[in-house]
């Protein structure tokens, strides 16, 4: 079989799932004729026509909003982002409306906003962003964040059929970088459950997304050059998180790095650290150490951002300190 | 079509009702059982009624309202009961004491709770009708907003996004004078609010929102349009806000003389008992109705105050579709907790997952 790009899992996740249930639809900013501004959506419009890949205005907090209109209608819209920037106009929409429907007066809103989050590619500060921690806080959303292709196929075909709003955050770096034959038949990723990545035994790296590839890269180099074990662990859902995933790798090698492509202050690794400590602090044999980005607003040049945003050899350097504690 | 005597009827006792019940929920907030603030429609009540009677519940038509649209819910069906429950945050009430007020609904039952952050439920009553469009049904939705939403950016991209998508919905903008203490002059430069819907390339009509037939008038040719597929259309309903933002705002700002004169020259119950009576309807079958209405608030009344207040444990339940209930915190001693297995039960240094 052939290989399938992370951006290609994510399209075949949506045309599938829009032959499977006629109540999915697509809505979004240059998603239909043009096919998206990464070409996600290539091929939707053609196949399943205008009324169900729709072109809108540029107009976040009407996208968000329609498509949790529709979905108390029993549709299962798939928003687009046309980059996760700018999910922050639609904020209010999201944690006011959408994460207390069901809450408040009992009315679901089963639908996915989706788009190209993160950096690495040279964007600066409004095309580079990785906003999860702002929606991380609110409960009655779920945040997912894959780092494989086929996560992104699962886990994009698991959160359209799941009955609660799913932020689905796509990494742009990712889109053409990685590919992997895909699982045959209907491929599902749950919501919720964490990916052991590599087993180790020494120090464990928690981490999603495209900073899961510098994680294995440094996890090589620990190996290589220091003889450590490092056990990875790809949470792909950010909420709600996996805490037996984390607990277990925890309790399993005592030393923990947390790494996330996000900005460090109110990150979600400082969740994580709390519940480490709250429920494992005997476990531990060093402190619990972040690698996120600095925080500033992501800049343009790459002698910036390649300053700002964790690296391989952060990585590396961080898991030595912890295993030197 | 015109209404018939009886519908007309039904439509004084929509006013009559929706009136009567604020005026309980005012005793009930001097007693201090309604909970939370206590939001009037004195002297608007023939909008909510009238735009709302010109939907169809056969259709599945669906609604929602504003904090002063109480009578536009009761004409889809709500019951006095579970409003007062809600006011007064019982366990029993239609949210389980999760909302406050008016914020309560259901797709199956002809209107959809608002929320308070204005001008939202113009983009979701949007998708509510993109969903109809695409299925190809009949069903036609409103929106109510007042003149203050219309100055947020929700209400442009929501009215924007359904006209271009030509959605099967009514915008009604309830022009009462007031957003809190800030006139209408203050909210626009627009002339009117019928105005902007040249903007979006929509009809736009203006109506007096103290007559309720003409309310009806004008939203039943909106409701018509939208049922025939010519998509949205925007109404600026006028009429006159006489209360406070809520119950305990004094209206300073409101000039000396200005609730008098709309109470005393322009009160929608008493111009309609006009009409009615011209129309051959005698006083005492008017008062009937009224004696009616206050039996049913009497009783309405007292099941909501016998009602208990809600199991604290309800709290954490219904975030999240197939999840029961978030797991109480261990620190929450009067509640019994499922994380206290988790989170050292057995002794510090273990973890049972």
């Amino acid at each position: 079989m052939s290989e399938v790009t992370y951006l290609e899992g994510i399209r075949q996740a949506l045309f599938e799932e829009m032959e499977r249930d006629v109540n999915v639809f697509c809505l979004g900013e240059d998603i239909g004729a043009y096919g998206g501004a990464f070409k996600v959506t290539d091929g939707l419009q053609e196949r399943f026509g205008a009324s169900r890949v729709i072109d809108t205005p540029i107009s976040e907090v009407a996208i968000v909003g329609a498509a949790a209109g529709a979905a108390h209608m029993g549709m299962r819209p798939v928003a687009e982002m046309q980059f996760m920037d700018f999910v922050s106009n639609a904020y209010d929409m999201l944690t006011n409306y959408v994460a207390t429907a069901r809450y408040r007066i009992g009315l679901g809103c089963p639908m996915v906003v989706r788009g190209p989050s993160g950096g690495y590619v040279r964007g600066g500060p409004f095309h580079s962003q990785n906003p999860e921690a702002a929606f991380f806080h609110t409960p009655g959303l779920k945040i997912v964040s894959p780092a494989t292709a086929s996560d992104a196929k699962g886990l994009m075909k698991a959160a359209i059929r799941d009955d609660d709003c799913v932020l689905f955050f796509e990494h742009k770096y990712l889109y053409r970088r990685i590919k992997e034959v895909m699982p045959a038949g209907d491929h599902i990723v749950p919501i919720g459950k964490a990916r052991t990545a590599r087993e180790g035994t020494d120090v464990s790296i928690i981490t999603y997304s495209a900073t899961l590839w510098k994680a294995l890269e440094a996890a090589e180099i620990m190996q290589a050059e220091d003889g450590v074990s490092v056990e990875v662990i790809d949470l792909r859902t950010l909420l709600p998180l996996d805490d037996e995933a984390i607990v277990a790798t925890v309790r399993k090698t005592n030393r923990v790095l947390i790494v996330h492509e996000d900005t460090r202050t109110g990150g979600i690794a400082g969740e994580i650290t709390a519940r480490i400590s709250e429920t494992c602090f005997e476990w531990l044999d060093a402190p619990v150490l972040r690698v996120t980005a600095a925080d500033v607003p992501l800049p343009y040049s790459p002698p910036l951002e390649d300053y700002v945003l964790p690296q391989t050899l952060d990585i590396v350097r961080a898991l030595r300190r912890i295993v030197a504690y | 079509m015109a209404l018939t005597r009886e519908q007309k009827l039904e439509l004084y006792y929509y006013m009559r009702l929706t009136r009567s019940l604020e005026e309980r929920l005012v005793n009930l907030y001097r007693q201090t059982k309604v909970i939370g603030g206590l939001f009037r429609s004195l002297g608007q009540e023939a909008d909510a009624v009238g735009a709302a009677y010109a939907l169809d519940k056969s259709k599945g038509d669906l609604l929602s309202p504003l904090i002063r649209n109480l009578g536009a819910m009761l004409v889809r069906g709500a019951e006095p009961t579970e409003v007062i429950k809600q006011y007064m945050a019982k366990g029993d009430s239609p949210t389980k004491g999760k909302e406050l007020n008016i914020h309560f609904g259901g797709v199956e039952r002809g209107f959809i709770g608002q929320i308070s952050h204005l001008g939202d439920m113009v983009p979701v009553m949007a998708g509510v009708t993109l969903a109809s469009k695409m299925r190809g049904e009949d069903r036609v939705g409103l929106v109510f907003v007042g003149d203050g939403a219309t100055s947020t950016g929700a209400f442009h991209e929501g009215i924007n996004f359904a006209a271009v998508q030509r959605c099967p919905l009514v915008v009604v903008v309830e022009n009462n004078g007031y957003a809190y203490s800030t006139p209408v002059s203050k909210q626009t430069a627009a002339k009117s609010f019928s105005d902007k819907a040249i903007g979006y390339g929509i009809p736009g009509e203006q109506a007096d929102g103290n007559d309720v037939l003409a309310v009806y008038d004008v939203t039943k040719r909106a409701v018509d349009r939208a049922r025939r597929g010519e998509g949205v259309t925007l109404i600026e309903l006028i009429t006159y806000r006489r209360k406070g933002h809520a119950e305990h705002d004094n209206q300073s700002y409101v000039p000396p003389g200005e609730i008098e004169r709309w109470a005393a020259e322009n009160d929608p119950i008493d111009r309609f008992e006009k009409v009615l009576r011209g129309e051959k309807v005698k006083a005492a079958e008017l008062r009937a109705i009224d004696e009616r209405i206050k039996a049913e608030i009497d009783i309405a009344t007292d099941i909501a105050d016998a009602s208990p207040m809600p199991d604290p444990l309800e709290a954490l339940r219904g975030v999240y579709a197939g999840q029961p209930s978030v797991a109480p915190l261990w620190f929450r001693e009067d509640v019994s907790s499922a994380v206290e297995k988790h989170e050292r039960a057995s002794g510090w240094g273990t973890y049972d997952v």
